[in-house]
């Protein structure tokens, strides 16, 4: 459910790039969404669908980069990847972790047309 | 538009205070460019921007912020109840109260004597930094105060949602699953606090104490946990004692 702030929160930063200028539409826009960062795909795609509806981002593809999850394990320090939060180090079986990739939630880049050179 | 952050008030969100009759609210032609804008932004930036806002308000007015986090019906109001009324006196106490509709736990709160807003979120899910920014420019709560802020009920999407908070409580009752914590793991991985309530209900339920917190350790390993019963009172003063040592005095500040 609050994949639909996260939709509002993309538009508005979309919006923001683009304030100002003389563009016509964004053609598409990449994202980097984590494995934790706590987004749901199918919630996200319904979101999506509905919220872009009469923005700059209505006709927009969409590009995400999905980022796989790593942890370093802080008890002996070796890099695994993860798929949960409570996933043990596969070396020492402890819990004691670092998330250092796959919570991130951003937008990336956007591909603008605008009327005229910038 | 609210002049402080740009926001719409369109009145989808609104702020309720009991015994006020308020309403405080908060083609195609031809395209000649096309141009990639590296935009690398975090999305729940601007979230955070008002977060950082909220903890720097709360800092210089030395309040001690908690968040309380839970599924519907864990007890979080009831808990707030019975620590207002017990610590009248002690500490200066203020609340916001977060649902989708209805001020009635914010009645029930003001009827502890405990300044209270309201907010509504409508068809929204959880609080966000933006909504309690406003609740606090309306409430103007007192220097040295504890702030409660009672999150709309829900174990999930207030998990992203930093409010500026310096505590968040996650309440779990002993009427729910032991494999709570590994269901919803972003909540407990947030949280400073875990509270285990209605233990008083132990004898009638599957639940296990040791395998919850076995369960919340392995999601975070810094967690503090706390069982008690807002009914029968047991654990209350572990719960109380944690907060007092949580509050800087004035002249520490």
């Amino acid at each position: 459910m609050h994949e639909l702030s996260i939709v509002m929160s993309i538009i508005d930063i979309a919006k923001k790039q683009i304030q100002g200028t003389d563009a016509t539409d964004i053609e598409e826009i990449e994202l980097e969404i984590g494995t934790l960062s706590g987004i749901e795909a199918n919630s996200f795609e319904f979101a999506w669908n509905q919220a872009i509806k009469n923005t700059p981002l209505q006709n927009a593809v969409r590009k995400i980069n999905h980022v796989e999850a790593v942890a370093g394990c802080m008890d002996c320090m070796i890099d695994f990847s993860i798929k949960n939060l409570f996933d043990a180090c596969p070396v020492c079986g402890g819990h004691f972790l670092n998330i250092k990739k796959g919570k991130e939630l951003k937008v990336k880049s956007l591909l603008v047309n605008y009327a005229s050179e910038q | 538009m609210c002049a402080t952050c740009g926001c719409d008030a369109d009145g989808t969100v609104t702020m309720h205070v009991p015994g006020e009759d308020n309403s405080h609210e908060h083609g195609h032609g031809h395209s000649h460019v096309t141009k990639i804008v590296d935009v690398e932004q975090d999305i729940l930036h601007q979230n955070n921007l008002l977060a950082e806002r909220n903890k720097g308000y709360f800092d210089a007015k030395n309040i001690l912020a908690m968040n309380l986090v839970s599924s519907p019906g864990s007890g979080k109001t009831t808990l707030l109840e019975k620590t207002l009324t017990d610590l009248k006196g002690q500490l200066e106490f203020c609340v916001i109260e977060g649902d989708q509709q209805t001020t009635n736990d914010a009645d029930r709160i003001h009827a502890t004597g405990t300044k209270v807003t309201q907010i509504n979120t409508g068809k929204g899910c959880h609080l966000d930094a933006h909504m309690v920014l406003h609740a606090l420019q309306g409430m103007k709560p007192k220097n040295n105060s504890v702030l409660f802020i009672e999150n709309v009920g829900n174990l999930v999407c207030p998990a992203m949602f930093d409010l500026g908070e310096k505590e968040r409580v996650v309440i779990i009752s002993v009427t729910e699953g032991d494999d709570k914590p590994l269901k919803y793991p972003d909540m407990f991985y947030t949280s400073t606090l875990c509270i285990i309530n209605k233990v008083d209900l132990l004898p009638y339920v599957p639940f296990s104490i040791e395998k919850v917190k076995e369960n919340a350790l392995k999601i975070n390993r810094n967690l503090t946990i706390i069982e008690l019963s807002c009914t029968t009172g047991i654990g209350l003063d572990q719960w109380y004692q944690w907060l007092k040592s949580k509050v800087v005095a004035p002249e520490l500040a």
